[in-house]
């Protein structure tokens, strides 16, 4: 069956587990959700939540234990190795934090026209360096930094680099884990904004993953929540942000920090954070986040909720809506 | 007012290192008064710590040297302490609490050993020194600082406990002997936002009920708004400005913490603003007169020859910066 959406990435119940001598790990445990062309999709939750290891999946690093993922309504669900050349050219990462993730032996010059090499995107070797200068100029490096190594140059400056290596291959998806959490504000605004500008210049989707809300609400169009492998909430950004309705998102919105008081108002007000991620090897029976919620009943110690649509495009997996609009 | 409780005056520290001298601090001049809860905010490698390092006289000397300046505590210079005087200030009067609780705990002791061994340091003068006392005391810190189940804490090492418990632990540690100032160097930041919120509000708490005055460093402005009375901003070695929290964020006029707080994404949404261009310099060869002028968008000739010294501008709200040197 072919179904005609606008879908460029779906990911149906995918699951990865980790077998560990402590006991089975699962780090993602059956999540679904779908990036739309041109979008910019947000994945927030904390460290242990399982968002790099989806992204780790979409690009290839792992083979998921079960589910799917659909390119342009292509099942690619395999490892990098296996995966075709054309395939590795539309998909791109970035990585976290750029000291780790670009090789401090090689200069930008030899980390740029690794790409270009590979996908045979250039003829000769002057069009290689006019390619890389190019590239440079994009993302408003100086042109001599050609001959630089990744030591030399700030920590911002490195994160350009590997976003133009990225982009290098003309890539229409991807996956930015944490672009700039490793940076400063004033940085990271920059980088922000010169993304945004990317996205609508080379019509690019994006799957953007991060831990800070407040970032989130300006770049994301549309935003999900995991908590322990699964996604709680998923909803429109704006919708999210004026009517969270997932406890763990509530607790999460009114932890963080902010710097006005319009800000402030946005805030949910009643709930105090408490408690911490459990191990993702002990998983608390029933729905994960019941020895912290709030609003905990009954029924969330024995059954995991399911995923219900409170209103148009924003779905919530918590027991508090699953009666009330069966 | 009253006296202040720390004042820096004019401070430089620099490093002497294979390349060179590295000029980080530039005439930091700091002041806390008693009870009050002290912000600093700058971006990352502007010196923050290294300040803070300074007062406790833990930067690694040499290569650190501190050509100029004071310190006081308490009208005492710190800087000229002995050190037997050194240590009872940092035995009993101030305390630091670092960014990352995995590196300030020793992985191989338990988390009873090392806290046991702090009381029995900070208490060697007084009587409470038998092995049970020390105990008690122990699972009493724990638990003023929320951590449930002292008596299995005690046992555990570092590498068992959370982030967010190691980071009490620190608390604990740092609060045994009652201390008249606590540096929190970002307490928050290697940590998640739920525990993050949760460690700052315990440290509010926590000094209200002690009235302990704080230092909290953060490189993020919204850490500190909630948390402070007074908000230093510091940039490439020296202050920037200083005002009342609430003030600097309605009013902020260094261009740096204009810059900065435009930066600042928020939860209202529209997109965030341009950012600062370039980034801290090179401390080797600083740019001469105000260090921020490479990057400031209002610059002037004189920004290049001289160092602006803080003008006033309102109560308790200062800028150094030659935009407002005929500000009445």
């Amino acid at each position: 069956m072919i179904i005609l959406t606008n879908n460029i990435l779906t990911i149906e119940q995918l699951k990865k587990h980790f077998v560990t001598r402590q006991g089975i790990v699962k780090a993602v445990d059956g999540i679904s959700f779908s990036v739309k062309e041109g979008e910019t999709f947000g994945l927030v939750g904390e460290s242990g939540s399982g968002k790099s290891t989806v992204a780790y999946t979409v690009i290839g690093m792992y083979k998921p234990t079960k589910g799917k993922v659909l390119y342009r309504g292509k099942n690619i669900s395999q490892e990098s190795k296996k995966r075709s050349q054309a395939l590795k050219k539309e998909i791109r990462i970035v990585f976290q934090d750029p000291g780790t993730s670009l090789n401090p032996a090689r200069s930008i010059r030899q980390i740029l026209e690794l790409p270009l090499k590979i996908h045979n995107l250039s003829r000769n070797h002057k069009d290689i360096v006019n390619k890389i200068e190019e590239l440079l100029k994009m993302v408003q490096l100086p042109v001599d930094y050609i001959y630089k190594y990744p030591l030399m140059i700030g920590g911002g400056e490195k994160q350009m680099v590997a976003i133009a290596r990225a982009l290098a291959t003309n890539p229409s998806f991807v996956l930015l884990d944490e672009p700039t959490s490793a940076l400063d504000v004033s940085v990271q605004a920059k980088i922000i904004n010169m993304l945004i500008q990317f996205q609508k210049k080379f019509n690019l989707s994006y799957l953007f993953i991060t831990h800070d809300l407040s970032l989130m609400r300006n770049v994301a169009s549309r935003v999900a929540i995991m908590y322990l492998g699964k996604i709680c909430e998923i909803a429109p950004a704006s919708e999210f942000f004026k009517n969270p309705l997932h406890p763990y998102t509530q607790m999460l919105l009114s932890s963080i920090s902010v710097i006005s008081d319009e800000e402030e108002a946005l805030k949910p007000k009643k709930i105090i954070s408490k408690g911490e991620i459990p191990s993702p090897v002990n998983v608390p029976p029933g729905c994960s986040f019941h020895l912290r919620c709030p609003n905990k009943m009954d029924i969330c110690s024995r059954e995991d909720p399911v995923m219900v649509e409170v209103s148009k495009g924003h779905t919530v997996r918590c027991h508090l809506y699953t009666n009330t609009h069966v | 007012m009253a006296k202040p409780l720390l004042e820096i005056k004019d401070m430089y520290v620099w490093f002497k290192v294979f390349g060179g001298i590295l000029k980080v601090l530039d005439g930091v001049n700091f002041i806390v008064y008693p009870g009050e809860k002290v912000g600093l905010v700058g971006e990352m490698g502007c010196g923050k710590t290294t300040t803070m390092k300074a007062i406790m006289r833990i930067l690694p000397m040499p290569p650190a040297v501190i050509p100029r300046g004071e310190i006081l505590f308490k009208g005492q210079d710190i800087l000229k302490m002995k050190q037997v005087k050194l240590q009872h200030l940092r035995k009993k009067e101030i305390s630091m609490i670092f960014q990352d609780p995995t590196a300030a705990l020793n992985p191989v002791f338990t988390i009873g050993t090392q806290l046991q061994d702090t009381i029995r340091f900070a208490e060697k003068s007084g009587k409470n020194t038998e092995k049970e006392g020390i105990r008690t005391r122990a699972i009493q810190v724990l638990k003023e600082v929320s951590l449930p189940d002292p008596e299995r804490v005690l046992q555990n090492y570092p590498l068992q406990l959370s982030g967010g418990m190691r980071q009490r632990v620190c608390i604990s540690m740092a609060l045994v002997s009652t201390n008249e100032l606590l540096i929190a160097d970002e307490p928050g930041t290697s940590l998640d936002v739920t525990i993050k919120d949760q460690i700052l509000r315990l440290l509010k708490e926590l000094a209200e009920k002690r009235n302990t005055s704080i230092i909290l460093i953060s490189h993020a402005l919204g850490a500190v708004r909630g948390m402070t009375d007074r908000l230093y901003v510091m940039y490439a070695g020296s202050m920037v400005e200083v005002a009342k929290t609430k003030e600097l964020f309605a009013h902020p006029l260094h261009p740096y913490s204009q810059g900065l707080l435009a930066a600042t994404p928020r939860l209202t949404g529209g997109g965030i603003g341009e950012g600062i261009d370039g980034r801290i310099p090179e401390y080797i060869n600083p740019p001469t007169g105000c260090r921020f002028h490479p990057r400031c968008k209002q610059a002037m000739p004189i920004c290049k020859d001289k160092k602006p010294p803080f003008f006033k501008v309102g109560k308790d709200h200062e800028v150094a910066c030659f935009l407002f040197q005929n500000h009445r």
